[in-house]
């Protein structure tokens, strides 16, 4: 039995498979439509996150199998104190995998010790959110052909944006790949991530304050929200908030086919005008979010369509 | 100069840096053995200038070198046996520790649901980093030579 904790616990070419498998599921949804008939995927979910937990129910209901779950820690047995490894052990007994959301680092990882289905982590606090992860490059392989050789601008809160960080983790396994780190002074990449990952790997990277200077040689821009939950100093969130702000006079700088993706929800980062540029991808990216979704239930649930 | 005389069966471990005698017999819960120990602060060394001793009379099964290890691994183990050097036991970083450390992350899932064991595991041993399985909170040896 097999888990998802974090993007990494794939190599390079059970993500090819995988991702194959969600573009097939793109292409042949009817072919998938009755794979999951009688299973059931348990959603437990901590804390709030209505797009996450939508996405994996849109995807075990696509498959033709059923949900159930909880979707805050109030409505949980967590409010009567009940353990993380406690309740899967009975989530296991209702369903056949589990997705779990938890404000906690390594939530999901205890859970996976404990439970006897798949578990996937639907996200731990700010430590790991794989799905996201998948979803990103299934997106860019999708829209682009290709996960190598391509300049990707990664721009805005970069200290604390953890799909940032396990984006570049993942993208640093592919060959030609350069970055180029856009944010204010204040929301730089963290040392750990500049020193352990890109200079340990020779991945060449730039990092730039400008998101007019960065556009032009970018072939990926990965736009990202400030959030406020970050911020112990409001004063400090209410400078940095509304620092980058992409719009239609900006995207004139890029290249004809660079591709615009953001994990959403956007706030004011992305201007809504921006919506109607063919090279927009960010809504696309939430479909692609369904269909990998699905890939991985079938993957974890090791059900093969012919 | 001060005079311990030697032991029976047990072990002595030298080359410990100066100051940390008194950490290590409560890491390797010495307090806890029925048994007699020296502790030997600031004792000359040629190699390291000042260094402390632990002279421990116990069987030698009863030391967790793993934990020894995590600690300082630069540490010489000597085995005793009738009063005399048997063998020297080699120390290795060990690749996880089990409640030794605690997680310092406030959002660890470790810090609201305590029957968690506490473990660390050995991501980089050139640079003897650890980090916690369950958040990945990095933890460097404060005794690193």
């Amino acid at each position: 039995m097999r888990h998802l904790m974090n993007p990494l616990d794939f190599s390079v070419d059970e993500l090819d498979k995988l991702l194959d498998l969600a573009n097939d599921i793109e292409k042949y949804p009817e072919k998938y439509a009755h794979a999951c008939d009688g299973k059931k995927l348990a959603t437990c979910f901590y804390e709030p996150s209505t797009r996450t937990r939508l996405s994996f129910e849109a995807a075990m209901l696509n498959l033709g199998g059923s949900v159930l779950g909880f979707s805050s820690a109030d409505s949980s047995s967590a409010a009567k104190g009940e353990s993380v490894s406690d309740t899967i052990r009975v989530i296991s007994c209702y369903a056949d995998i589990c997705a779990i959301r938890h404000p906690k680092e390594g939530a999901a990882l205890v859970a996976s010790q404990k439970s006897l289905i798949p578990v996937i982590n639907a996200g731990d606090g700010g430590h790991q959110h794989p799905t996201q992860t998948l979803t990103d490059l299934l997106t860019i392989r999708s829209l682009s052909g290709h996960l190598d050789n391509m300049t990707i601008g990664l721009c805005g809160d970069l200290k604390f944006g953890r799909t940032v960080h396990s984006l570049i983790n993942a993208l640093i396994r592919y060959p030609g790949i350069r970055f180029v780190l856009i944010s204010p002074e204040e929301l730089r990449i963290p040392s750990y991530i500049r020193e352990d990952v890109l200079r340990a790997n020779n991945i060449p990277f730039t990092e730039v304050e400008r998101l007019e200077d960065a556009m032009p040689e970018l072939n990926i821009l990965y736009m990202t929200r400030v959030q406020k939950e970050r911020f112990f100093n409001e004063e400090d969130y209410i400078r940095l908030k509304d620092f980058y702000v992409l719009t239609k006079s900006k995207m004139e700088l890029a290249k004809k086919d660079m591709l615009v993706l953001h994990p959403l929800p956007r706030v004011n980062e992305i201007s809504v005008e921006v919506d109607d540029d063919p090279r927009a991808a960010y809504f696309k990216q939430a479909q692609y979010g369904v269909y990998v979704r699905m890939a991985l239930i079938l993957t974890l649930l090791e059900i093969n369509v012919e | 100069m001060l005079n311990i005389s030697g032991i029976q069966e047990g072990f002595v471990l030298d080359h410990i840096q100066p100051g940390m005698s008194l950490q290590l017999y409560h890491d390797l819960k010495l307090d806890q053995l029925d048994c007699t120990v020296a502790i030997i602060k600031n004792a000359k060394s040629n190699k390291m200038g000042k260094k402390d001793i632990l002279k421990v009379e116990c069987p030698v099964e009863s030391l967790d070198l793993d934990i020894l290890g995590f600690i300082d691994h630069n540490i010489t183990v000597n085995v005793i046996q009738d009063n005399s050097i048997v063998s020297k036991k080699e120390l290795h970083l060990p690749k996880q520790v089990k409640n030794v450390i605690r997680c310092k992350n406030p959002r660890c899932i470790t810090s609201i649901e305590q029957e968690l064991d506490q473990i660390f595991v050995l991501t980089d041993a050139e640079k003897e980093i650890y980090r916690c399985k369950y958040c990945e909170e990095k933890y460097t040896n404060p005794n690193r030579r």
